[in-house]
């Protein structure tokens, strides 16, 4: 029944969010395009008594949630008010509109630097080297500035990482059917056939939009390919029909090719969405065991469901695959400004603080890049235990690889690597055809 | 048009003053009408126009190219099956149903309020029609009603079976029989013991009343034998034996096969135990029927790849039968009684009146209903945009929801506009015949 109401309460956001983009369409406000002097007072809050900053985000639920707490402490600080604007999963389809009719948002959080720099290139982005640069310079690490920078000029704060490199599981589950958290590839696949055993389908996959599948492709090529490879396949240097990308297709079809193994078989997971892939875990009976997907799934266990995070749910690291180094994936989001206004700027800059990031992080569901964020503000170990894998795994950190793609390739719901990669779910023994249609989707946006 | 010209001619005529005053007087009240139609109407599409024939930015020139790729890619090409899928069949069904009700709605008491029922759905936004449907189409019975309602119906003709999903725990033991039935590979002697160790059953599914399992005592007279479930929770134990921990499955049915006819059935008891008796000597096939491994119906993908434009369609028709059923009640109430009367007079039944009088009375007014849905479902949208999953959106494209992504996802406007322009031709013929027939109307 709870289940039932929570995924009533989720359709609705997400429509929600559909009629606000809808009514996004409207709006006639004039650009500022104000070249007034930039105020550079860091730290030191401005007065914006009576002024009124509209921020969008891809964030729903528990994580729109969150951030709204982040936002009330800089409307504590400067007096403005801040209306939050759900944007949906694709943002750049709520924004475009806005920035045609010349009324965009003051800021938007983008879920990824492929988008900034879209954006960025097109003029639609205001530079925040004046705003946040010292912070972003004192604070963050060079990666940090590298993938928030278009052209070397600073575009956005990275505000949120996500790490993507971990695999969240019902802890009752694994118990009940004997098994420990595997750490190689092969002895996943003896841990899933067991849970299977044991009654419950192991994998859960959110394959309704698609993007969790292209973080399982991303995860796996990094561990099969190498970091090297990795960097070449993100630039399309080297082509998708490559054969370390068919290698990286058939590990993944021995997740997709046994539908036994997937929560609701291989139609369940085109029809469930990620939110609705970490909620089936936890619901009573469990629907599935495991989770592929970051350290934002603990924000969903402990916002969606009754599970508690460190006792009912834990993660383990993606598995090694023929004795792979450790790597993390890592994802983000990045704060931009699209208006020059005061409010804007203010809100920018407040975003690479500390301050606002352990907000956030004291929630839970929330990693931070900023390295003057205090550790222990995570709110359990398991929180914990995410941040400090991404500090250790240092230079093999990479950045999430559909995220640095041409938005219509990378990043658009039913195109591209999305959607290519719910075909192969659809049919994983096609290979070949999946890099195929990869490629030439790539080599289109590519323009090539 | 003409009015104004012979407007014009009576003018010429008229004193100069007021020649001039008359001339201006239309234009002026026409005006707010015409800016805004300028505006918003004329000016857009000529600029989509010119817009389709440059690239992306705007910036350069590229001609027809934007139509090319138009027609080369295949979202498009799905976008305009569908968007002819929709034509022939939302319209017509929704005329027709309209035309039925229309016609039932004079014959019934409490008419007024059966109209009232039917036409509500209009009233509410696409978007909460979207989100209901949305919901009405969830693939777990428990939540969409569509699958509810189908489930109620399938659970009562094929109960689902004790054991839904179960499968043997040595596949090498055990064979799988064409219709889902499990057979013990060997055929089992009179006075021999046979076990069916049987794994993939969550704890909430073991049959109530389970105890542990214990070996099958062998009987001279019948077959003895076992089912357990082959796994004991937190692991442990060995595939193919009855280890500590290890429950019994009861009311489980077993049958014994001879030549392909069943000789005799039983059922397990409390720790998974059965005795087939009754049987002659000799050696038989011991399987477990289909029947125990059923699953319970798990709904329908209503909103995946097949079932998705026509799902969306029956929303679709919901919402606008209403609006059919009222403007042809209302054609209704304006044919002459005496015509029907003298029908029937002449002897014709009731469905002869309907087929032969009051439909060709009614069919101009049936065209105007049907192209007007034509226009309407041409520019289909907003149900498919809330309806449809994200996996199932490219199945379900139709060219405004194209238009919408390349215009404003990628940001290809030229594309866009191309898709806009077209979209525009699609809908032409249609206004061109609405706007004849309001002009014979008038003549």
């Amino acid at each position: 029944m709870r289940a039932m109401r929570t995924r009533i309460a989720r359709t609705v956001a997400a429509l929600a969010t559909v009629a606000l983009v809808a009514a996004a369409c409207g709006g006639g406000e004039e650009l500022d395009e104000g070249t007034g002097t930039t105020e550079t007072s860091a730290g030191a809050a401005v007065d914006l008594s009576g002024e009124t900053v509209e921020v969008a985000a891809t964030w729903t639920g528990a994580e729109q949630d969150r951030f709204e707490m982040v936002l009330d402490g800089f409307a504590e600080q400067t007096g403005a008010t801040v209306r939050f604007r759900s944007a949906g999963d694709d943002i750049a389809a709520f924004l475009g509109p806005r920035i045609e009719g010349g009324d965009p948002p003051d800021v938007a959080i983008l879920p990824q630097p492929g988008v900034v720099k879209t954006f960025a290139q097109q003029g639609d982005l205001l530079s925040i080297e004046d705003v946040a640069g010292e912070e972003v310079d004192a604070n963050f690490s060079k990666t940090a500035r590298e993938v928030g920078s278009v052209d070397g000029t600073l575009y956005g704060v990275w505000f949120k990482v996500a790490q993507k490199s971990t695999v969240w599981y019902n802890v009752n589950v694994l118990e009940g059917a004997g098994v420990e958290p595997p750490a190689t590839w092969e002895e996943l696949q003896q841990v899933a056939q067991t849970i299977s055993d044991y009654g419950v389908p192991p994998y859960s996959i959110g394959a309704d939009v698609g993007w969790p599948l292209s973080d399982l492709f991303e995860n796996i090529y990094l561990r099969t390919a190498g970091p090297d490879m990795y960097d070449q396949l993100a630039a399309h240097e080297i082509p998708w029909t490559d054969q370390s990308v068919k290698d990286a297709l058939s590990v993944m079809a021995d997740i997709f090719g046994e539908p036994d193994l997937l929560a609701g078989g291989t139609t369940g997971a085109e029809q469930t969405d990620f939110n609705g892939s970490v909620t089936q875990v936890f619901e009573d009976p469990p629907e599935g065991a495991l989770i592929f997907e970051g350290d934002f799934v603990g924000g969903v266990i402990s916002g969606e469901t009754k599970a508690k995070v460190g006792t009912d749910a834990d993660f383990f690291d993606f598995p090694s695959i023929d004795g792979s180094e450790p790597a993390v994936l890592g994802g983000g989001d990045f704060a931009v400004l699209l208006a020059d206004t005061e409010g804007g700027k203010a809100l920018i800059e407040y975003l690479a603080t500390p301050e606002a990031a352990e907000i956030w992080a004291a929630e839970g569901g929330f990693i931070s890049p900023n390295t003057a964020v205090d550790p222990s503000v995570y709110p359990d170990e398991v929180s914990q235990r995410a941040a400090q894998a991404l500090v250790e795994a240092g230079d093999s950190v990479r950045y999430d690889l559909s995220d640095l793609q041409p938005t219509e390739f990378g990043a658009t719901t039913g195109q591209g690597i999305w959607g290519l990669l719910i075909d192969f779910l659809r049919d994983p023994s096609d290979v070949d055809g999946t890099a195929q249609a990869l490629e030439s989707a790539a080599k289109k946006a590519y323009g090539e | 048009m003409s009015d104004d010209a012979r407007e014009g001619s009576a003018a010429t005529s008229a004193p100069p003053v007021e020649r001039r005053k008359r001339s201006w007087a239309p234009l002026l009240f026409l005006a707010p009408a015409l800016v805004l139609l300028g505006a918003i109407v004329v000016y857009p599409i000529f600029f989509s126009v010119g817009r389709s024939l440059f690239d992306a930015s705007g910036g350069r020139f590229v001609g027809l190219d934007n139509y090319q790729e138009m027609f080369s890619a295949e979202s498009t090409r799905t976008a305009i099956k569908n968007n002819l899928i929709w034509v022939v069949f939302a319209p017509s069904i929704v005329t027709a149903v309209g035309l039925v009700f229309a016609v039932l709605t004079e014959r019934i008491k409490w008419s007024t309020a059966f109209k009232v029922a039917i036409f509500m759905p209009m009233a509410i936004s696409f978007l909460s029609a979207g989100v209901t449907w949305r919901l009405i189409y969830e693939q777990d019975p428990d939540i969409g009603l569509a699958n509810a309602t189908v489930g109620a119906v399938v659970n009562v003709f094929r109960p689902p079976g004790v054991l839904p999903g179960a499968r043997p725990s040595q596949e090498d033991a055990f064979r799988p029989v064409g219709d889902g039935s499990l057979e013990a590979a060997d055929p089992v002697d009179v006075g021999g013991t046979v076990g069916f160790g049987l794994v993939a059953i969550p704890p909430e599914q073991v049959p109530e009343g389970a105890v542990q399992a214990v070996e099958p005592a062998a009987r001279d007279d019948g077959i003895a034998g076992v089912v357990w479930l082959d796994f004991a929770p937190g692991g442990g134990g060995e595939p193919g034996g009855i280890d500590t921990n290890e429950l019994g499955l009861p009311g489980v049915d077993v049958e014994a096969v001879s030549g392909g006819e069943v000789v005799t059935s039983a059922t397990t008891g409390p720790d998974g135990t059965f005795v087939l008796e009754g049987v002659q000597q000799g050696a038989y096939e011991v399987r477990l029927p289909s029947s125990n491994f059923r699953e319970p119906f798990g709904g329908l993908t209503w909103l995946g790849p097949t079932l998705v434009t026509p799902a969306i369609i029956v929303s679709y028709i919901w919402i606008w039968a209403g609006f059919a059923m009222v403007v042809i009640a209302a054609g209704l109430a304006a044919i002459p009684r005496e015509t029907l009367e003298a029908s029937r007079v002449d002897g014709a039944n009731e469905w002869q009146v309907f087929r032969r009088v009051t439909v060709p009375l009614l069919a101009p007014l049936l065209a105007v209903v049907l192209v007007t849905l034509v226009i309407n479902v041409l520019k289909i949208f907003d149900l498919v945009l809330v309806i449809a999953p994200g996996s199932a959106q490219r199945d379900a494209n139709v060219i405004a929801l194209q238009l919408w992504k390349t215009a404003f996802g990628i940001r290809d406007f030229g594309l866009g506009s191309a898709l806009a322009v077209f979209l525009l031709l699609l809908v032409v013929p249609a206004m061109a015949f609405n706007i004849r027939r309001f002009r014979a109307e008038q003549s």
